[in-house]
C-alpha cells in the first residue's frame, strides 16, 4: 500500500513571518530538469577542434606490459594520436600519496598495470567511435602475473608485491590506544567477538564521468571542466601531478551533474591524464567515460575485514572495544585513502559510551580497482561489525538487542560528549529517537507480525541499528594514520573551510553562490531560503550559483559535496555571509533614515526603519546604493556589493600528540528498526518494514531531507542484497554492466517509514547536520541483523543475494538426474579452477576413424569454428589463428593458439589454447571422447574457460551461455561436415556475434523480468 | 531495407516533438547519439548505453524505446518524441512534470526524462494504473537518488489529475 506523504507535514501554520527555512518550497532547480534544458557535462559543447578520448585499458588484473604497438591504430581513419602512459609519464609525475611509502600511481600506467581495467595508453580520435576504432586497434602485449584479490592473503609473507618499491602489500599498519582497554578486558565478565568480510560496492551515479580539458600554451597553464565533486583538496594534488602552480590549474564544473554520490571524487587522474593529452596534442580533449569503465575501473568503496572484540560487563554494558581493521584499497593508495578507515575515527564507539578502546588499522593492496569516497564512505564498514556484535552480544546473554543498545548509548545530558578516541559529539538526544521509534507500537507490531509469521512457519526477523552519522570532515583527520612525530615533520593539518558569497547587483537583486559542487541536493533551493530569509526577500527573487570555478570563485582545500557537509558547514556560511550583507545594508540605512541600525528592519522586500511608517524603501532601491551613488553612504563606508564568508568550525583540530581526532565537526544520529520475511523456497529477502528515525539537528528543508534518507535507503538496500563489485579468484573483474551489477528499481525498494528528532548543533551556523549518509551507514547492518534473527545465524554477508541465502538457508539442490545409457562419465578436464565450465554429447552417424582426422585439419577446422577468419598450423599439434567473436556490446577479433594434448587416436584428445583480443584474454581446455556406437560414434566433450578483460566483465554468466552456443555450433558443423545429410540445420538464426547480441538482449529481458 | 555503406553517413529526416529535423548518421551511430550530438536535443540521456538503465528512454512512433539500443539509421521517417515535448504549448509544465516538482520527485535529475517518457505513454495506455502496476513499469528504470517513491507519489496524482480531466474535456489544458 503506498502510504508516504513526500512532505513531512509541519505543525504550525504558514505565516507571512514563518520563515523560509524549514519549509518544504519547491525547488528551482527542477523545471530545467524536467524540461530537458538542463546542461549536464556531455551537453556543454566542446571548443572547435576538441578530439575526443578512448582509453585503452588492461585485460588482466596484474601485468607488465612487454610492448606497445600503435601503429595499427594509427592508420584508422579518424584516429589523430595514441598517448601511451610513457609519453603522459613525460609531462607528469606520480600522484602523491597519504601515506610514507615510495608508491608510484601514475593517471596512466607505465611497465605495470595492478587492476583490470587501469588505463595504459590514450586514443584520440575525430569523435568518439573513432577513437574507439583506434583502441581496438592498439595491439598491448602483457605479460601477465599473479593477482591477489583477498586482502589476508596480500599480507602473507612472500605474497606476490604488487609495489616492489614498497616492499609490502600492506603500505599502513597503525595501533591505537585509548583508555586502559587491556585491563578491561581483563576484568570483563564476558568478551564477545565477531570477525565480518564487509564486500566491495560503490552507488553509482547514472551519469558517468566526464570531462574536457585544454592545454594554453601560451600561459602553460590547464582548463579542464569536469563534473569531478571535490573534495577540492584534490586540486594540489592534481597539480603537483601536472608539475605545475596550482594557479594554473583552473577546474571548473558545469551547472548540473548526474548524481555522485562520492564517486566522482575519482574522475581527477582522468583529468591529469586528458590534460596532458591535450598539451602532446595541441588540441582541446573530451571525455566521456562509459558504463563498463565506470564499473570495472572508476571507483569503489573498500571492501574490509574486521575482527571486533568487545569487554562486557554481566549486565551488558560495554567496557572497552578491540579493533582490528583490514582495509583493502585496491592496487593505488589513491588520495584521499586511507581516508576511508580514518573518516570513522573519532566515532569507533559509535552511539555507545565506551571508555577504553583499542583499534589496529591496516591498509592494504590487492589487484582491484583503487577505492574511493562512496556514499556513507568509511561507515557502513564500522557498522556492519558494531551493530552485528550488538546483535550478537544480545543473543549470548539472552537479552533484547533494543535492551543493550540502550543500556550503552550515551545519556542525553552528557553531550557535547567526547569520545574515547577524540570526537566531539555535539549534541544529541539518542533516547528521544529510540523512544519515537517505539511509540504508536511500533516495534510491538513487528513482534506481533513475527510471532504471525512463524507460527505458520515461515521465517521472520527483526534488526536493529544504532549509529553516528558524522559530518563535515576534518581535513586534518586522514593525518591520524601517520605517527605523531611524522605529523609534527609535515606540519599540522585540520579544520574544513566553507565559502559562501552574496552580491547586490545594479538593479538591487540578490545573487549567491557557493562552493558546494552539488548533484542534485538541491543545493540552490535551500541557499535561497537562506539569504531571502536574512534579508526579507522570497526565495523566487535569489539567484544561487553553484557552479565553482577555481580560476575566478572562493574556494579552499574543504570545498565539493561530500562527507554531508552541505547543511551544516555551506549553508551556514551562507547564513553568516548573507547576515553580514544585511548589517553592512543596516548600516546604509540607518544613514539615510536617521536611525539606529538596529531599529532597521528587512521585511516583504522592503528595508524600513521600527516605528515609523513612512521611513521605509523597497530593498532594491536601497540595495543598489552602493553602484551608483556612493556619496551617499555613510562617511569612510566602503561599497556594500558583495560579501564573502570564508567558515571552517573551530572544533576541527589536527590529530594531537596521542592521536585523538575529532574527525568530523557534526554528528547526527539514526535509530533503524525493520522486519524482514525470508522466502524459503527463492531465498528472497523481503523488507516488511522498515522505520528510520533520524536526528539530524535543525531541518533546513523537511522534503529534501527525507529525499536524502529516501535516496540513502535505497542505495543501502541495493548494497544488501544486490550490488556487488565481484572478481574472480584469478582478480577478473565480474560486474561489467548493470545486468551484472545489478541495482534496485522501484520493484526492489520499499517504500519506508521516517521520523525526525531535532536536536540543533551548537557547532554549526543553522544547527543542522548531515543526513544523507546516515542510511548507507546504518540499513546493510539492519537488514542483515533482521536476518539473522529470522535465521539463526551468525555467518550473515552481504550481499543477500538469492544464491547467498539459498547457502544459508543450507536448501540442497535437488540431485541431477543421473545419466543414464552407458553409464560412461563425462570427461574429465586436468584443472578445475574454470570460471566457466560446461560439458555435452552430440551424435555424428559414421565412425570415429571418419571424424578423427578433421581435427588435424587446417581446412576443417576453418570451416568448423564459428567465426574463423585465418588459420595455420605450427606443427600437427598446434595450430594459431584469428577468430572473429562477440558478445553483445564488445566484440572483436582474438588471436587463438591451440596446442592437442593427450591424443589417443581415435579415441580421445585435450585442446589447450588461449585467445587474446580487445574482448580480453582466456585460457582454456576443452577435453573430447569419442565412443563408437552402433550407429556411429558418440562425441562427449567437457570445456573449461577461465577469462579476464571485457569478456569477464560483462558476466559469466553470460558467457557461460555464449559459450555454450559455441561449442555446441562447433559438434553441429564437424557433424555437418562428415555426415551432412544427417545433420540438423544450425540454430544459430545470422552469423555467430549477432546471434550472441541477440542472447545477450534476451538476457537483459530476463535480467530486468517484465520491464518495459 | 536498403542497402547502407559501413563508412558512409546517410541522411536521416525525422519528426522530433512535432518538427521535421535532419542529421546524418553513419550505419553504426546510435540513436542516443544522433538526438544528442547531431540534433542537439540533449534532453535525453545516457546512463549505460546496454539497455538496463532506462535513462535514454524515448518515443518511436508513440511506443516507449531505449534510444541507445537503437540506430539512428532505422527510425529514418519515424516520429520521435523526447523530454523537450512534454511541456504544455506555452512553454509551462505538463501536469506529469509538475507532479514530479510538486513531489520531489527527482534530485539530479539524470534518469528523469526517461522515466517520464515511460509514464507519459504509460498513463496514456493505463489511465487507471495503480501503485504496483507504476513500480512493475518503473523496473525498467534506474534512479539513484531518489529511492523511487516519490516518483510513485507524482506518477499516482498525475493519473487522477488526467483523469479527471478525460472526464471534463472542455477543461482539458494542453497534452501531458
Ligand atoms: S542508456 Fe539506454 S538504457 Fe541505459
Ligand atoms: S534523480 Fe538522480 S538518478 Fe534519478
Amino acid at each position: 500500500m503506498f502510504a508516504a506523504p513526500t512532505n513531512t507535514p509541519r505543525t504550525t501554520p504558514i505565516t507571512p513571518n514563518t520563515p523560509w527555512l524549514g519549509r518544504s518550497v519547491e525547488r528551482p532547480e527542477d523545471a530545467a530538469l524536467l524540461t530537458g534544458s538542463q546542461r549536464f557535462m556531455d551537453d556543454l559543447g566542446a571548443p572547435p577542434g576538441t578530439l575526443h578520448a578512448a582509453f585503452v585499458r588492461s585485460p588482466h588484473p596484474h601485468a607488465r606490459i612487454v610492448k606497445i604497438d600503435t601503429a595499427q591504430a594509427l592508420q584508422c581513419p579518424g584516429v589523430h594520436a595514441v598517448i601511451t602512459g610513457a609519453a603522459i609519464a613525460a609531462f607528469s609525475r606520480p600522484f602523491v600519496v597519504g601515506v610514507k611509502a615510495p608508491m608510484e600511481h601514475r593517471s596512466v600506467a607505465v611497465d605495470h598495470v595492478r587492476y583490470q581495467g587501469e588505463p595504459v595508453a590514450i586514443v584520440l580520435g575525430d569523435t568518439p567511435y573513432t577513437a574507439e576504432d583506434g583502441m581496438a586497434l592498439v595491439d598491448v602485449t602483457y605479460e601477465p602475473l599473479t593477482a591477489i584479490v583477498d586482502p589476508q592473503d596480500a599480507m602473507d609473507d612472500g605474497a606476490v608485491l604488487l609495489h616492489h618499491e614498497v616492499g609490502s602489500n600492506v603500505v599502513a599498519d597503525r595501533h591505537f590506544r585509548y583508555g586502559d582497554p587491556e585491563s578491561a578486558f581483563a576484568s570483563a565478565a564476558h568478551t564477545i567477538s565477531i570477525d565480518i568480510c564487509y564486500p566491495r560496492n560503490s552507488v553509482t551515479p547514472i551519469e558517468c564521468y566526464g570531462l574536457v580539458a585544454e592545454f594554453h600554451s601560451g600561459s602553460e597553464s590547464y582548463e579542464v571542466t569536469s563534473n569531478f565533486q571535490g573534495p577540492f583538496a584534490l586540486h594540489p594534488v592534481m597539480a603537483l601531478a601536472l608539475k605545475i602552480p596550482a594557479n594554473r590549474l583552473r577546474l571548473k564544473s558545469p551547472p548540473a551533474s548526474g548524481g555522485s554520490f562520492g564517486t566522482k571524487q575519482g574522475v581527477f587522474p582522468y583529468i591529469v591524464a586528458c590534460c596532458v593529452a591535450s598539451r602532446i596534442a595541441g588540441r582541446p580533449v573530451k571525455w566521456i567515460e562509459d558504463r563498463l569503465e565506470h564499473l570495472m575501473a572508476a571507483t569503489s568503496a573498500t571492501n574490509r575485514v574486521t575482527m571486533l572484540r568487545a569487554a562486557v560487563e554481566a549486565d551488558g554494558r560495554i567496557t572497552a572495544l578491540d579493533w582490528d581493521q583490514i582495509d583493502d584499497c585496491g592496487a593505488y593508495l589513491r588520495a584521499p585513502e586511507p581516508a576511508t578507515i580514518y573518516r570513522m575515527h573519532g566515532n569507533m564507539t559509535g552511539a555507545y559510551d565506551i571508555r577504553h578502546l583499542a583499534i589496529r588499522n591496516r591498509n592494504v593492496l590487492t589487484n582491484k580497482t583503487p577505492s574511493g569516497l562512496v556514499r556513507g564512505f568509511g561507515g557502513p564498514q564500522v557498522y556492519f561489525a558494531l551493530e552485528r556484535l550488538i546483535q550478537k552480544m544480545a543473543l549470548q546473554l539472552g537479552r533484547e538487542p533494543l535492551e543493550i543498545i540502550r543500556k550503552n548509548l550515551i545519556a542525553a545530558d552528557d553531550f557535547p560528549y567526547r569520545t574515547a578516541s577524540g570526537g566531539l559529539y555535539d549534541s544529541g538526544n539518542y533516547q528521544a529517537a529510540l523512544q519515537l521509534a517505539e511509540d504508536d507500537d511500533r516495534i510491538e507490531r513487528l513482534q506481533q507480525r513475527q510471532r504471525e509469521v512463524r507460527a505458520v512457519g515461515g521465517l521472520y526477523g527483526i534488526g536493529m541499528a544504532a549509529i553516528v552519522e558524522p559530518s563535515i570532515s576534518n581535513m586534518g583527520y586522514i593525518t591520524t594514520v601517520l605517527t605523531a612525530e611524522e605529523r609534527a615533520a609535515a606540519g599540522p593539518k585540520g579544520g574544513a573551510v566553507a565559502t559562501a558569497s552574496v552580491s547586490i547587483d545594479a538593479l538591487g537583486s540578490i545573487s549567491a553562490h557557493i562552493s558546494s559542487v552539488p548533484q542534485g541536493q538541491g543545493h540552490e533551493t535551500v541557499i535561497a531560503q537562506v539569504v531571502a530569509d536574512g534579508l526579507g526577500l522570497t526565495p523566487d527573487t535569489i539567484t544561487v550559483n553553484t557552479e565553482l570555478d577555481t580560476g575566478r570563485d572562493a574556494w579552499s582545500v574543504a570545498s565539493g559535496n561530500y562527507s554531508s557537509r552541505f547543511a551544516g558547514a555551506v549553508a551556514g556560511a551562507a547564513k553568516m555571509a548573507t547576515d553580514r550583507l544585511r548589517s553592512r545594508l543596516a548600516d546604509i540605512a540607518a544613514a539615510h533614515f536617521d536611525c539606529d541600525n538596529t531599529d532597521i528592519t528587512f521585511a516583504d522586500g522592503t528595508i524600513g526603519a521600527t516605528g515609523s511608517a513612512i521611513k521605509s524603501m523597497p530593498f532594491r532601491r536601497l540595495g543598489a546604493t552602493s553602484h551608483w551613488a556612493q556619496s551617499t553612504l555613510p562617511q569612510g563606508m566602503e561599497p556594500v556589493i558583495r560579501e564573502t564568508v570564508f567558515w571552517s568550525p573551530d572544533v576541527l583540530a589536527p590529530p594531537n600528540a596521542t592521536d585523538e581526532i575529532n574527525s568530523s565537526a557534526a554528528h547526527g544520529f539514526v535509530f533503524d528498526v525493520c522486519g524482514v520475511e525470508i522466502d524459503r523456497d527463492t531465498g528472497r529477502v523481503r523488507v516488511d518494514q522498515y522505520v528510520t528515525v533520524h536526528d539530524a539537528g535543525t531541518l533546513l528543508h523537511p522534503a529534501m531531507a527525507d529525499g536524502q534518507v529516501r535516496g540513502g535507503f535505497s542505495n543501502a538496500l541495493g548494497a544488501t542484497l544486490y550490488e556487488h563489485f565481484s572478481y574472480g579468484a584469478d582478480g577478473s573483474f565480474q560486474s561489467g554492466t548493470f545486468a551484472d551489477y545489478t541495482v534496485p528499481t522501484a520493484a526492489e525498494v520499499p517504500d519506508i517509514e521516517i521520523l525526525h528528532v531535532q536536536t540543533p548543533s551548537p557547532i554549526t551556523p543553522l544547527g543542522a547536520k548531515g543526513i544523507g549518509e546516515g542510511n548507507c551507514m546504518s540499513t546493510p547492518v539492519c537488514i542483515a541483523n533482521a536476518v539473522a534473527d529470522a535465521l539463526g545465524r551468525e555467518d550473515i554477508e552481504l550481499p543477500l543475494t538469492p544464491s547467498r541465502m539459498f547457502e544459508l538457508l543450507d536448501n540442497q539442490e535437488p540431485p541431477k538426474p543421473v545419466a543414464s545409457g552407458n553409464g560412461l562419465e563425462r570427461p574429465t578436464l586436468r584443472r578445475a579452477d574454470y570460471t566457466v565450465t560446461g560439458h555435452g554429447e552430440t551424435h555424428v552417424p559414421v565412425a570415429p576413424e571418419t571424424i578423427w582426422p578433421q581435427f588435424f585439419d587446417v581446412q576443417a577446422i576453418q570451416s568448423i569454428v564459428p567465426g574463423c577468419q585465418s588459420i595455420e598450423e605450427v606443427d600437427p599439434y598446434h595450430f594459431k589463428g584469428q577468430v572473429n567473436l562477440g558478445v553483445g556490446i564488445v566484440k572483436g577479433l582474438f588471436d587463438a593458439d591451440v596446442r592437442m594434448e593427450d591424443v589417443v587416436e581415435p579415441k580421445s584428445l585435450c585442446l589447450i589454447g588461449t585467445a587474446n583480443g580487445p574482448l580480453g584474454s582466456s585460457n582454456g581446455e576443452a577435453v573430447v571422447v569419442l565412443i563408437p556406437d552402433e550407429t556411429g560414434t558418440r562425441i562427449r566433450y567437457s570445456y573449461g574457460i577461465n577469462l579476464s578483460g571485457k569478456a569477464a566483465a560483462i558476466g559469466g554468466r553470460m558467457i557461460g551461455g555464449a559459450t555454450k552456443i559455441l561449442i555446441n555450433e562447433f559438434f553441429r558443423r564437424l557433424a555437418a561436415r562428415v555426415a551432412p545429410e544427417h545433420t540438423e540445420p544450425s540454430t544459430l538464426l545470422i552469423k555467430v556475434p549477432d546471434s550472441i547480441q541477440k542472447l545477450w538482449r534476451s538476457i537483459c529481458a530476463l535480467v530486468q523480468g517484465g520491464r518495459s | 531495407m536498403p542497402i547502407l555503406s559501413a563508412g558512409q553517413r546517410h541522411k536521416i529526416t525525422v519528426t522530433l516533438n512535432g518538427e521535421e529535423r535532419t542529421g546524418h548518421a553513419e550505419p553504426r551511430m546510435l540513436l542516443s547519439d544522433f538526438l544528442r550530438h547531431e540534433l542537439g536535443a540533449t534532453g535525453t540521456h545516457v546512463g549505460c548505453e546496454h539497455g538496463v538503465c532506462g535513462a535514454c528512454t524515448i518515443k518511436l512512433d508513440g511506443q516507449p524505446t531505449r534510444s541507445c539500443l537503437t540506430l539512428a539509421v532505422q527510425v529514418d521517417g519515424s516520429q520521435l518524441e523526447t523530454v523537450e515535448g512534454l511541456g504544455a504549448s506555452d512553454g509551462s509544465l505538463g501536469v506529469l512534470q509538475d507532479c514530479f516538482r510538486r513531489h520531489f520527485a527527482l534530485q539530479c535529475g539524470f534518469c528523469t526524462a526517461g522515466i517520464l517518457m515511460s509514464l507519459d505513454t504509460y498513463l496514456r495506455d493505463q489511465p487507471n494504473a495503480g501503485e504496483d502496476d507504476l513500480r512493475a513499469l518503473l523496473s525498467g528504470h534506474i534512479c539513484r537518488c531518489t529511492g523511487y517513491t516519490p516518483i510513485i507519489a507524482a506518477a499516482l496524482e498525475a493519473a487522477e489529475i488526467l483523469r479527471a480531466r478525460e472526464l471534463q474535456p472542455e477543461q482539458r489544458g494542453p497534452d501531458v
